[in-house]
């Protein structure tokens, strides 16, 4: 039997306000626990929320770069159920009337991957549980009230690799939207996944799983993966997969079920009475509409139109905003968006690391990057010396001219200091000199690199390469 | 109306996390028939057409600006705790 | 006469004449607490050292002939939900024993900060359920004028301490008529004020969109002057109200001629007591001489409020409700078995009384799944009705005129064993919560001894109006300055 996959993504990501949604505490991450919370986030009886105008803002964006309409009339609700992590019992949710509805997210295929809904909400308390005999669990309300959006698509991904796809051009987006840290491993980017499998020639949808603790790209990948094989082995085997939730088990590498369907919670969802609806101005949102910034895939279309970059190229650059931003930048200030390209994608994002890379700023002046390619374009340097200057500039804020001042990297452009070590070094490889003369051109390359090593990497390239050949054919003679 | 079976309400009960001795339960289970049987006197009352109200008043759009204030000191949040560890409050272990 | 017995605005004269200093009311008051506190049972808890404090320094104040709040040196009682920092808050439910709020509801820092001397905390119908303190977890109130019938509630603790001269005015809370029907009970005068005028925040929920706190005093003008202080826009509460900043005093002396009042037919018909009616009648034929016109009117959704307000306010209160599980705050069950689950059912069982479970249960099975539309969305829809049926009420008349109960003080038991004849005690107020309007009840008679409440009822944000009404009606009778037996007595000996 053959199958077809459907999967909907529900994406958790914690808006990046200065207060929480709906009090006036730091939504700021990493504090000791129970530092960050008030009468309201702590749901002391008489505190009242009030919503934080800036979440919704967040999320009025989120949506306009979906795609989505934006509610003329929206409203909060509670979604009621006991969990400690949740301290009024209920969670300000929103539930038939969210601010954004209907938008979608075009795939690098062209697949349009609809987007049902975007809500706002609050986010839960942190539980730790204990290890020892002694059972019990720890309950940190700093991040209880830290303003959620939640991003629930269709059920129109058909493979791990789309949903993972998918996953990525939402957290670009967000991030280029500066709504969201979007950090997987702190928990501010979050994915519940639904999955079902029907025989590819039926209509009706398949029976679906909820995967829960998706906490990363590979999880979610991997966690898909497993339930393709788990479901269709079942259904393959004349079995019915059963409705239910289930949790990626990292170490385990599987997924578990924690929560069958017929246990759902009756949520008792309800209009909030402590807050009032949700009317806004169409103004204001055009307003909201025009401070959009370039998104991820049209900044990365630009980029291969305007600068000639490879699509490669392009995808990795415009993969972070404040990388895109200094690229272009730097190409303000001297325009050569290959060698740019080339020494960001090399040099620059392993300097700063994967991660980095979102959150840390870049401390490369783009004016001194724009000099240093110039230097090497006008043969100042070489591009072996470029990137070890490159590296010090990352390391130290330093000008290129001074490093290279400093440590001597003026590149070698005197014909008799060159001919000085070209002979030193026929001199000492006389077989590549046999080889060379042979008709092994390639053996130049080894004299070369003895040369450049020898001159610390400073010695003009274009005209060593002239002068050795020279002397080799003087040889020949 | 659908009259309320012992089941129904030891099924409410659960969701509102309250436990009923079964003299109570079938008390409470008489009670609550006939106080919904108050209730469905609302079924003589056409509302079509009538949206439902949450909020008396036509108030809308209160927003905070997204400024910082101070949060509670931990000891004033953890005061009213009934039991507190590391600085958390302690629960019972919770079973899925 | 005693101190203790006076109202604010005579005390204010007597403090700028510097005839009386507040030490002197609150050592009269202190006087009466100790009298008659043990058979009435107004307070949870006193603070008689901290107000005397607050008493002296008032006194200082005059002496040195500063700038004086409006309630400098008034001694008062707040109703035991309402947050004060440091000082426990119960609701008189065994479940919040222990909680010590850390921060002061807004209402609580208004009046502090014009003087005002908070002697403690009154007693209640547990986190407000009721109408007649019956369901306090602590203790009963006693109604003054007659001992064997309880007050009212559910701010039946307010009630008795101001009609006791237990204290000058009281702070109460109101969802569906727990200011005016122990006001009525009692024979004082309680406002519920229109819904958003007076901020929530650090008022313990009952029912969040019908939930007002007011005040309960012994005349209108008190009321007025209290309204002042506790009405105004609130950020910390989003469903507060901005208005423009009134002078509830502003119109009290008007002339009440050309001023027309609606009486509906529906709150004088069955279920109500016959002398409450006539009772209300004369008071409205007194109201006739003072030059107001009076029309018969039609509220025909009366008799569906009641239904549809408990379903709304269960369903509130069942939300509200569900933070208290023993974690943060409050009064927790053991930890004898490792489960939280069991935890939260053992500490909530436990903790909450029968009544406060009652309505958890309705409220939450109106919400449960397949009963919402049947219940709280039908519910919300017959409110809207409500609304539509005041709205185009006032469009006709200034003022409606109703009893405030359809009796007057029941005895104690009477009716708390049956939950949906508690219930019926308001049956004349909880529509006006459900519209979200103002309304005063002020003592318009007796009725074998009883005293009898009349509720005059405003359009939204119209409180100059009713205060009006209420405070012509109090200057041309004196059932308002009737005090209980026990009370004449010791004010005599």
């Amino acid at each position: 039997m053959r199958f077809d996959t459907v999967i909907g993504l529900e994406v958790h990501a914690e808006l990046a306000t200065a207060t929480k949604i709906f009090c006036a505490c730091t939504t700021k991450f990493g504090g000791a626990p129970n530092t960050q919370t008030c009468p309201v986030c702590l749901g002391l009886p008489g505190a009242l929320p009030v919503l934080n105008k800036r979440a919704v803002e967040f999320c009025i964006r989120a949506g306009l770069a979906l795609r989505c309409e934006i509610a003329k009339f929206s409203k909060m609700d509670r979604k009621n159920f006991f969990y400690p992590d949740m301290p009024k019992a209920y969670q300000i949710s929103q539930y038939d009337l969210p601010l954004c509805r209907d938008g979608f997210l075009t795939l690098d295929c062209g697949k349009k991957i609809r987007i049902n809904r975007i809500h706002l909400e609050e986010d839960a308390g942190k539980l730790t549980h204990s290890t020892g005999t002694e059972r019990y669990s720890l309950v940190d309300y700093n991040r209880a009230g830290v303003p959620l959006i939640e991003i629930v698509s269709g059920p129109d991904l058909s493979t791990p690799a789309e949903a993972v796809e998918y996953l990525e051009k939402l957290q670009r987006i967000l991030e280029y939207l500066e709504i969201s840290d979007c950090k997987m491993a702190e928990g501010s980017l979050r994915c519940d996944a639904n999955i079902s499998l029907k025989p590819i020639d039926r209509e009706e949808l398949g029976t679906k799983t909820e995967l829960k603790n998706l906490n990363s790209f590979k999880a979610l990948s991997r966690a898909l993966d497993y339930e393709i094989k788990r479901q269709s082995e079942l259904l393959a085997a004349g079995q019915a997969v059963r409705a239910e939730t289930r949790k990626w088990d990292e170490a385990k590498q599987q997924t578990l079920s924690i929560r069958s369907k017929e246990e759902t919670q009756d949520y008792r969802y309800f209009p909030e009475p402590d807050l009032v609806p949700i009317e806004l101005d169409p103004a204001y949102i055009a307003g909201i509409a025009k401070s959009l910034p370039e998104l991820p895939d049209e900044k990365k279309q630009r980029f291969m139109a305007d600068y000639g970059l490879p699509e490669y190229d392009a995808d990795l650059i415009t993969s972070a905003k404040r990388l895109a931003e200094f690229f272009e930048a730097v190409n303000a200030w001297y325009f050569n968006p290959k060698a740019a390209s080339n020494f960001i994608m090399g040099e620059l994002l392993r300097l700063l690391g994967e991660e980095q890379l979102k959150s840390a700023e870049i401390p490369v002046n783009p004016a001194s990057f724009g000099d240093l390619l110039k230097l090497i374009d006008e043969g100042e340097i070489s591009v072996s010396v470029g990137k070890q200057v490159f590296a010090q500039m990352f390391r130290t804020g330093a000008a290129p001219e001074e490093i290279i001042k400093a440590e001597g990297f003026k590149q070698i452009s005197d014909e008799t200091q060159l001919l000085a070590v070209i002979n030193k070094a026929i001199k000492d490889h006389p077989q590549s000199v046999q080889d060379y003369l042979g008709g092994k051109e390639k053996a130049a390359g080894f004299l070369v690199g003895q040369i450049m090593r020898e001159t610390k990497g400073q010695a003009n390239p274009k005209l060593l390469k002239d002068l050795l050949h020279r002397e080799l054919e003087k040889l020949k003679e | 109306m659908r009259r309320v079976s012992e089941e129904d309400v030891k099924y409410v009960a659960g969701l509102a996390r309250l436990n009923f001795s079964a003299d109570e339960l079938r008390t409470l289970t008489g009670e609550l028939n006939r106080i919904l049987q108050y209730f469905a006197k609302l079924n003589q009352v056409d509302t079509t057409g009538a949206p439902p109200t949450a909020h008396v008043l036509k108030v809308k759009n209160r927003f905070r600006e997204d400024t910082v204030e101070p949060s509670l000191p931990r000891e004033e949040a953890l005061k009213n705790a009934s039991t507190v560890k590391d600085g958390s409050f302690q629960v019972p272990q919770i079973m899925e | 006469m005693e101190l203790c017995d006076l109202t604010i605005h005579e005390l204010r004269g007597l403090y700028a004449r510097k005839e009386v200093f507040p030490s002197e009311v609150l050592a009269s008051v202190t006087r009466r607490i100790h009298k008659v506190e043990k058979d009435y049972g107004a307070y949870l808890t006193l603070d008689l050292e901290g107000a005397a404090e607050q008493a002296q320094a008032a006194d200082a104040r005059i002496k040195a002939g500063k700038a004086l709040g409006v309630l400098e040196g008034i001694p008062v009682a707040i109703k035991d939900n309402l947050c004060q920092a440091g000082k426990e808050a119960t609701c008189a439910s065994r479940i919040l024993q222990g909680f010590v709020p850390p921060y002061t509801a807004t209402v609580v820092r208004k009046i502090l900060a014009q003087g005002a001397v908070i002697l403690g905390r009154a007693n209640m119908d547990e986190f407000a359920m009721g109408s007649s303190t019956e369901y306090s977890a602590v203790k009963e109130s006693k109604n003054p004028w007659d001992p064997q019938r309880t007050p009212g509630g559910s701010s039946g603790g307010s009630a008795v301490a101001v009609a006791a001269g237990e204290a000058i005015a009281a702070l109460g809370s109101d969802t569906g008529g727990s200011i005016r029907q122990p006001a009525a009970f009692s024979g004082v005068t309680g406002l519920k004020p229109t819904y958003g005028l007076v901020s929530r925040y650090g008022l313990v929920a009952l029912a969040s969109s019908l939930d007002q706190i007011g005040p309960l005093t012994k005349d209108a003008e008190d009321s007025a002057l209290l309204l002042n202080i506790l009405s105004g826009f609130d950020p910390m509460d989003s469903t507060s109200v901005r208005v423009k900043e009134l002078d509830y005093t502003r119109d009290l002396q008007q002339d009440l001629s050309g001023k027309k009042i609606g009486l509906p037919l529906e709150y004088f018909g069955a279920g109500i007591d016959a002398e409450v009616k006539r009772t209300v009648m004369k008071a409205v034929d007194l109201l006739k001489e003072l030059g107001v016109e009076v029309v018969e009117i039609s509220l025909k959704f009366t008799e569906y409020a009641l239904p549809a307000y408990c379903i709304i306010s269960s369903a509130e209160a069942g939300s509200n409700l569900a933070r208290y599980d023993g974690i943060r705050f409050g009064k927790a069950a053991a930890r004898i078995e490792d489960n939280l689950a069991a935890f939260y059912t053992r500490t909530r069982s436990e903790g909450f009384g029968p009544e406060v479970k009652r309505r958890i249960m309705l409220g939450t099975y109106v919400l449960s799944a397949g009963s919402y539309e049947a219940y709280y969305k039908k519910a919300q829809q017959v409110r809207t009705l409500i609304i539509k049926e005041f709205n185009e009420v006032f469009q006709q008349v200034d003022a409606i005129i109703t009893p405030t109960t359809p009796t007057t003080a029941f005895k104690f038991g009477e009716k708390s064993q049956d939950p949906l004849r508690m219930y019926w005690s308001e049956v004349c107020t909880a529509p006006v919560n459900m519209a979200g309007l103002p309304a005063i009840s002020i003592p318009c008679g007796f009725s074998c001894g009883l005293p009898v409440g009349m509720q005059i009822i405003g359009d939204h944000f119209m409180e100059t109006v009713i205060l009006n009404i209420a405070y012509q009606y109090q200057r041309v009778t004196d059932y308002h300055k009737a005090r209980p037996e026990p009370v004449r007595k010791e004010g005599t000996a």
